[in-house]
C-alpha cells in the first residue's frame, strides 16, 4: 500500500488550497496506477490545518502535541510521500502552515518525497513557492519534486489557463509518484535507534 | 519511598493580585517552603539553578547550606546542578563540603540547563551539550572516588595530582541522579553509573516517558547493576490540592492561564488530561499519582512542583499542609504495599556508607589483592 498525506493550509469552508491539494493527490494516484501499482491500495489522508489551529499553537506554547495532532504527525511520519499545499499570504506560507511544521520533528521528513503548491489571489504570487516553501523542505532534508503547482483564482476558471494548472498538476503527480517509486518507504526516525554505548560517549575516538 | 518538592526559584507575579515579590522575599519563602517540607513529612527539597532572571536560585550550595542549619531530617538535592557549564571541580568540592555540613543529607540531580546563552556566558558551546555532560560528569566521579586524579580531558584545564578537598563524607560520594526530558543519552550515562535517573515529565504526555525510562532500565541491567525493576527512577508532578475538587480548580485556574511555561496555551482542563498536573481533591492527587506506578513501575522518588507561577507563599504552605496530611502518608502506604521486596529504596548516605562498610568487611575476610580492588580509594 502506498499511503500519501496531504496538508492543507487552506482557510476557508470550502478552500480552493484543499482542492488543489485533492487535485494533486489524485493526480499522483494515478501516476502510480500507470506504473502499475494496484489503485486500490493507493491510500489518501487529508489534514485541514483548521481544525487543528489551536492544537498547533498549543504545541508552540506547551512543546508537546495533543493527542489529536501527534495521530497526523504520526500518519505522515509514516508515509510514503507528502502533499504540501498552503494559500501564498504577504508573500510567503501562511503562519499556519509555518507553524505545524515547526512544531514537527526536524528529522520527521528526511528523506520523504514532498510535492509543494500554493493558492493566491493572482498568479503574480507564484514564486513564493520557491522563494520560501522550496527552502523550507530543503532545510527539514525532504526530497521536492522539480514542479511545485501554484493555483490562483483564475486558474479555477478559463479554460485555456485552468488547461495549464491541469497540466501542471499531472507532471507534478508523475514526479511524485516516481519519487516514490524510487526512494521507496520511508519510516520516522527512531532516537533510540543507535544511542551509542556509553564507552564510546566517553571516548568518541574509540568507535 | 522519597517524596519531596522541587522548586525553580522563579519571581513571578501574582497575577491575581499583580504583586510580584522581591527577590529577596522569594529566597526567604523557598527556605520556608524547604523548612515546611520537612514539618508535613516530606523527605526531600530540591532546588534548581539558573543563572538569569527573573530566577533566584543561583548559588544552590549556598542555599541548601543555610537549609540545612535549619532543618534536621530533610534530604536537600537539586533539580537539576548544571553539569555541562559549571566546573565539574567546583561541583566536587561545594557539594561535598555540604555533605559535611548536612551530615550526609544530600544527593545531587545532573542536568543540562534550558537556557541557551547560559553556555556561552559560562563559556561553553551549547552544541557540545552531551559531551559536556559525559566529560563533565566522569571527572566528577573521578574526583569523589579518587585522592588523587590526573585528568586530562577536552573542555577543561588538565590536572596533574589533585585532590578535591574536602573528601567526600565517611568517603562516601553523595548519590546522583540524572535529570533528562528527551535524551536517551543521559539515560545511558545514569546507567553507566549505576545512578539514578530523573524524569520531570510534568509538561509532557507519558508516552515519551515511558520509552525514556524502560531504556534506561535496561541500560540499568545491561551495566550489570541489577535488573531493570531495580533501577533507580525519580519522577516529578505537579499538583494543585483543594479538599472540594471545584475549589481546587477555581483557585489555581489564574495561576495556571498565566503560568510561565504553559500559560496562554492549552487550557486547565486539556492539559491536566495530557500531562501529570493534577488540580482537584487529595483522592484525585492520591489516583493520578499512583498511575505513575503503573506507567513507569516502581519507583523511589516523587517530587513534585508546588511554588511557581506567583502562587503566594501563604497559599504553597497551605498546600504543603494538604500534601503532608492528606496525600503523602497514602501514596507512601499504596507504594510500599505494592512494591516487591526485591526493588531497592533510593539510596541515602547511611545506606551507601552500610554498604560500604559490609564490602570492606567481606573484602577483609578475602584476600590482600582483593581488598586493593574494593578499598581502592584509600
Amino acid at each position: 500500500m502506498t499511503r500519501l498525506v496531504v496538508v492543507s493550509a487552506g482557510l476557508s469552508q470550502p478552500s480552493s488550497t484543499r482542492l488543489l491539494g485533492d487535485r494533486l493527490a489524485e493526480a499522483t494516484r494515478k501516476a502510480l496506477e500507470a506504473t502499475g501499482a494496484d489503485p486500490t491500495v493507493v491510500e489518501v489522508v487529508t489534514v485541514e490545518l483548521r481544525d487543528l489551529a489551536h492544537d498547533v499553537v498549543n504545541n508552540v506554547l506547551t512543546g508537546f502535541p495533543s493527542p489529536a495532532l501527534a495521530q497526523v504527525i504520526e500518519q505522515i511520519g509514516s508515509a510514503d510521500a507528502l502533499i504540501a499545499v498552503t494559500p501564498i499570504f504577504n508573500a510567503s506560507y501562511s503562519g499556519l502552515f509555518k507553524s505545524f511544521f515547526d512544531v514537527i520533528d526536524p528529522e520527521l521528513l528526511r528523506g520523504k518525497p514532498v510535492l509543494i503548491g500554493a493558492t493566491g489571489g493572482s498568479e503574480r504570487h507564484s514564486l513564493a513557492l520557491e522563494h520560501a516553501i522550496r527552502p523550507l523542505f530543503s532545510y527539514l532534508h525532504a526530497f521536492v519534486v522539480p514542479t511545485s503547482v501554484y493555483a490562483a483564482s483564475a486558474d479555477w476558471g478559463a479554460a485555456g489557463a485552468g488547461a495549464a494548472v491541469s497540466e501542471r498538476i499531472d507532471r507534478a503527480g508523475s514526479e511524485l509518484a516516481g519519487l516514490i517509486t524510487r526512494t521507496g518507504t520511508t519510516g520516522p526516525v527512531d532516537p533510540y535507534a543507535d544511542v551509542p554505548d556509553f564507552v564510546t560517549l566517553l571516548d568518541p575516538r574509540s568507535a | 519511598m522519597q517524596f519531596g518538592i522541587f522548586t525553580v526559584g522563579d519571581v513571578t507575579a501574582d497575577p491575581t493580585t499583580g504583586r510580584t515579590p522581591t527577590e529577596h522575599e522569594r529566597i526567604m519563602a523557598m527556605v520556608t517552603i524547604a523548612q515546611k517540607a520537612e514539618e508535613v513529612g516530606l523527605d526531600v527539597f530540591a532546588t534548581g539553578e539558573h543563572h538569569n532572571p527573573p530566577f533566584v536560585p543561583s548559588s544552590p550550595t549556598t542555599m541548601l547550606g543555610f537549609i540545612a542549619a535549619r532543618t534536621s531530617t530533610l534530604l536537600l538535592s537539586t533539580s537539576t546542578t548544571l553539569i555541562t557549564t559549571n566546573d565539574p571541580v567546583k561541583i566536587a568540592e561545594d557539594y561535598a563540603m555540604l555533605q559535611h555540613l548536612a551530615e550526609g543529607r544530600v544527593d545531587l540531580m545532573m542536568g543540562r540547563g534550558n537556557t541557551g546563552p547560559v553556555y556561552p556566558w559560562f563559556g561553553q558551546d551549547i552544541r557540545q551539550g552531551i559531551p559536556l555532560a559525559v566529560e563533565n560528569y566522569g571527572l566528577l566521579h573521578r574526583l569523589w572516588r579518587e585522592d588523587v586524579v590526573d585528568w586530562e580531558g577536552q573542555f577543561r584545564t588538565p590536572l596533574q595530582g589533585f585532590t578535591s578537598t574536602p573528601r567526600p563524607l565517611d568517603d562516601v560520594p553523595p548519590f546522583v541522579w540524572h535529570g533528562s526530558i528527551r535524551s536517551p543519552e543521559i539515560a545511558e550515562q545514569a546507567a553507566y553509573y549505576g545512578d539514578g535517573f530523573f524524569a520531570n515529565h510534568i509538561f509532557w504526555p507519558k508516552e515519551h516517558y515511558i520509552r525514556l525510562i524502560n531504556f534506561y532500565r535496561e541500560r540499568f541491567a545491561h551495566y550489570g547493576h541489577g535488573t531493570p525493576e531495580q533501577a533507580i527512577v525519580g519522577l516529578g508532578g505537579q499538583v494543585f490540592i483543594n479538599k472540594n475538587s471545584q475549589d481546587a480548580v477555581k483557585q489555581f485556574r489564574p495561576y495556571f492561564d498565566n503560568a510561565p511555561v504553559y500559560g496562554h496555551g492549552p487550557s486547565l482542563e486539556d492539559f491536566t488530561e495530557q500531562t501529570p498536573l493534577t488540580v482537584g481533591s487529595p483522592q484525585e492527587v492520591i489516583d493520578k499519582t499512583l498511575t505513575f506506578r503503573e506507567h513507569f513501575g516502581d519507583y523511589q522518588r516523587q517530587l513534585f512542583l508546588m511554588d511557581h507561577a506567583g502562587l503566594p507563599l501563604k497559599t504553597v504552605l497551605e498546600q504543603l499542609d494538604l500534601l503532608g496530611e492528606e496525600v503523602i502518608p497514602v501514596l507512601r502506604r499504596e507504594l510500599d504495599a505494592l512494591r516487591p521486596a526485591s526493588v531497592p529504596a533510593a539510596p541515602t548516605h547511611a545506606s551507601l556508607l552500610a554498604a560500604k562498610l559490609a564490602a570492606e568487611a567481606t573484602a577483609t575476610e578475602s584476600t590482600a589483592t582483593e581488598v586493593a580492588g574494593v578499598g581502592g580509594q584509600r
